[in-house]
């Protein structure tokens, strides 16, 4: 590795960092898409900013972009309050146009700007190490490096200094607001980290990736933990990762770096969305497919409870009285024999103790809905399992 | 060329008005299924439904190696309707809400899609040049056969929309009973989504990924200002896509270094931001207009219930007062003495005015008027 590259993944890392701590909150507070939004329309503000600074990573440009970050929400919000369109839409009609406003500022004055569109989108982080900072003839580093971490370091001082304050607005905008907390203070002060660090980052790689970097790391954590200081810190893990293992899939394929990062954390994403231990689409389709039979089990027993008859009590018979397929009277048969609720003897099914004291007290469950009763039976059925 | 000359091209030029004609059936079936999009809260759906698509884009030309318009538009329309049906499956079996899956969809894709375009611009083979023109559209690659597709699905959309407009409409507005009355809710809501995504689809190499999503929203944003009924927001969007294609076009052509999509989103942009302001029924200006009138006319009420009251304690009631009573109330003005007085309500003589029997039988109408309503 030679030092460009260390650079790169560096700069890299600490966008991932810089995007993960307002886009957990992005994501929690429902407003992820308004990130989409901003990365946008900050294009006419770093476009105008240019024009002025002449120099990409100027801090005027910086703030001035920032700044079209902040009116898009304030425009947003202002659509959203006079009620003529639905709050999504205020956001489609937004960003789209300040962008396109972006791109023929940019077409017109193509001869002057340094500026290339696919750039805007993309970014180019394996250029980033060769604009350095040079202060009074010494070389410090990547301009990239030292913004980002500038930005990274306003963003970590603020998370900390008002992290209850953000907890609390998150989760509880009533309480926040009683509690004092201003939640409009709290709403843009978001706000304008996100568009901050949003520009600061664009630069190196580009207005999509940073929506993916904050976006995807927060949604993949929010998937495995509920903690909010664990998901800050699992968003960060997964930016990271991505950031890394992103620039060396780029290195193999020869590609662009922002692509590979994004398409990192995709698979990351998947995986989790796959396979998280709760959340994950397999864990939900097992826990949905056992209470079905769960209930199945449940009508099943009560069946029996009710009738004494030995005719209706016989194997065959049930299955053509409940109506199930063969498959599934023999799952549900074999789950209630495994939990010792029923017994047959000669194709005769008979409650046992076990099963007639459940049956009872899961209808009393269902009838009074009081949770008390069955907290035993929590931990062995997924049915009563919030 | 200035306006001028565009127009009396267009019908002449080939490039013109193979152009302009391909962007005006863009915009009107975009405004038709966008009108869909809008009310079903899908609007920003668009957006990440043309980010989805590049992927395809990408993958199609890597599998044939050939820049075909239509190969490359199934491959983005194969993985447009893939990120659609991914979101769905995000927001209903997990907890994450739709914005988050519709951002994830979005910037994933178009990550992805941007790694394979990097990785075909490496690759030996000349033949990559231009797909990045899907990133922002390039109008000017329009030729005849893609304003025939365009065309077909147009046709074919309209012909499914008025086949299906009782169902699509009755979803729109109450999935819950449609259900109840036993239609397929689920194969009807794939059907309207997966034409949603074919126009994407569609606009993608005229307007780009970037901005499709406005092609979609604005005309019917701006339609649905005015009017309330389905069949007449559909109709109206069209129209305004269409107008938003041929005016955008117009102006792209008539200057330099202008590139169609992005004057396209602005234009409709305008019809929008028009709407919004001059819509007579919900448009912001007649709304305050409407405000400042129920304001006087409340001002009016106050100042008349005010002389109601002082003449109530007069066995006259016509007896006349000096016109510096009213000073203590702040409702009163010049104007609105002048209108009371228009609407014979109150006399006036000299600096003294006087109440008379139809003002005095109105203020003690709007007083009773006022406490049956509040009751």
């Amino acid at each position: 590795m030679n030092s460009a590259q260390i650079e790169i993944q560096l700069i890299a890392s600490l966008v991932a960092i810089a995007c993960a701590i307002p886009g957990t909150f992005l994501v929690l507070r429902k407003m992820a898409m308004i990130s989409d939004a901003i990365s946008h329309s900050i294009l006419p503000g770093i476009v105008v900013g240019f024009f002025i600074t002449q120099d990409l990573n100027s801090p005027l440009l910086i703030v001035l972009a920032a700044l079209t970050g902040v009116i898009t929400v304030v425009l947003v919000e202002y659509i959203q309050k006079t009620g003529l369109v639905k709050e999504d839409t205020a956001i489609g009609l937004v960003f789209p146009a300040l962008f396109s406003i972006g791109v023929i500022l940019i077409a017109k004055n193509a001869n002057d700007v340094h500026l290339d569109v696919d750039a805007v989108l993309v970014g180019e982080l394996a250029l980033a190490p060769f604009d350095r900072l040079i202060v009074s003839g010494v070389d410090i580093g990547p301009k990239s490096l030292w913004i980002i971490g500038i930005i990274l370091l306003i963003t970590i001082t603020l998370l900390i200094a008002f992290f209850k304050e953000l907890k609390v607005s998150t989760f509880d905008k009533g309480l926040a607001a009683s509690l004092g907390f201003s939640p409009a203070i709290i709403h843009y002060g978001l706000m304008t980290v996100s568009s901050v660090t949003t520009v600061g980052a664009f630069d190196a790689v580009g207005a999509i990736l940073v929506v993916a970097l904050m976006i995807a790391p927060a949604a993949t954590a929010y998937l495995l933990t509920t903690n909010l200081k664990k998901m800050l810190a699992l968003a960060m893990f997964f930016g990271i990762f991505s950031a890394i293992s992103g620039y060396w899939l780029a290195h193999l394929l020869d590609a662009s770096i922002a692509g590979s990062i994004t398409t990192m954390l995709g698979l990351i994403f998947l995986a989790v969305y796959l396979f998280a231990p709760n959340k994950g689409v397999i864990a939900v389709m097992y826990r949905e497919k056992q209470q079905r039979t769960e209930v199945s089990l449940l009508t099943f027993l009560l069946h029996l409870k009710n009738h004494n008859e030995v005719e209706e009590r016989h194997v065959n018979h049930l299955r053509e009285h409940i109506n199930w397929q063969k498959v599934r009277a023999k799952t549900v048969l074999e789950l209630a024999l495994k939990n010792n609720m029923i017994v047959v003897n000669n194709d005769i099914v008979s409650l046992t103790k076990k099963g007639d004291t459940f049956t009872s007290k899961a209808i009393d469950y269902i009838i009074t809905n009081k949770d008390a009763q069955i907290e035993d039976m929590k931990d062995d059925f997924f049915l009563f399992r919030g | 060329m200035d306006l001028q000359e565009y127009f009396s091209l267009v019908f002449s030029d080939y490039t013109l008005r193979t152009i302009t004609l391909g962007t005006a059936i863009l915009g009107a079936v975009t405004g038709m299924l966008g009108s869909f999009a809008v009310l079903r809260k899908q609007s920003l759906l668009g957006d990440a439904i043309s980010h989805a698509a590049l992927p395809g884009i990408a993958i199609a030309f890597l599998i044939t190696g050939a820049k075909d318009s239509n190969t490359l538009l199934l491959g983005a329309l194969v993985s447009g309707l893939i990120g659609t049906f991914w979101i769905r499956g995000i927001v209903k079996k997990t907890h994450l809400k739709s914005d988050t899956a519709l951002g994830l969809i979005l910037s994933l894709f178009f990550g992805f899609g941007m790694l394979l375009l990097t990785f075909i611009q490496k690759q030996p083979n000349a033949n990559q040049a231009g797909l990045d023109k899907y990133l922002f559209g390039q109008a000017a690659t329009l030729v005849e056969s893609d304003v025939w597709l365009m065309a077909i699905v147009t046709g074919l959309c309209l012909f499914v929309l008025l086949l299906f407009w009782k169902e699509f409409k009755i979803l729109l507005f109450d999935a819950d009973y449609t259900k109840t009355l036993g239609f397929n809710t689920k194969v009807i809501d794939i059907l309207i989504t997966s034409f949603i995504v074919l126009a994407i689809v569609l606009g993608l190499q005229t307007v780009g990924v970037v901005l499709m999503s406005a092609m979609l929203l604005a005309p019917a944003a701006a339609a649905r200002q005015w009017t309330n009924s389905l069949s007449k927001m559909v109709l109206l969007a069209a129209i305004f896509g269409a107008f938003s294609g041929v005016f955008g076009t117009a102006i792209s052509a008539s200057q330099t270094n202008l590139s169609t999509g992005p004057v396209i989103v602005l234009v409709a942009s305008i019809f929008v931001v028009f709407s919004f302001v001059f819509s007579p029924s919900r448009g912001l200006l007649f709304k305050q207009i409407r405000f400042i009138k129920n304001r006087r006319d409340l001002e009016l009420h106050k100042t008349l219930a005010f002389m109601y009251h002082i003449a109530e304690t007069h066995e006259n009631i016509s007896h006349p007062h000096t016109i510096k009573l009213l000073n203590n109330f702040q409702g009163f003005t010049r104007k609105t003495l002048q209108k009371l007085v228009e609407k014979n309500y109150v006399t006036l003589d000299g600096n003294m005015w006087s109440l008379t029997e139809a003002g005095f039988k109105t203020a003690a109408n709007l007083y009773t008027k006022q406490t049956t309503e509040d009751e």
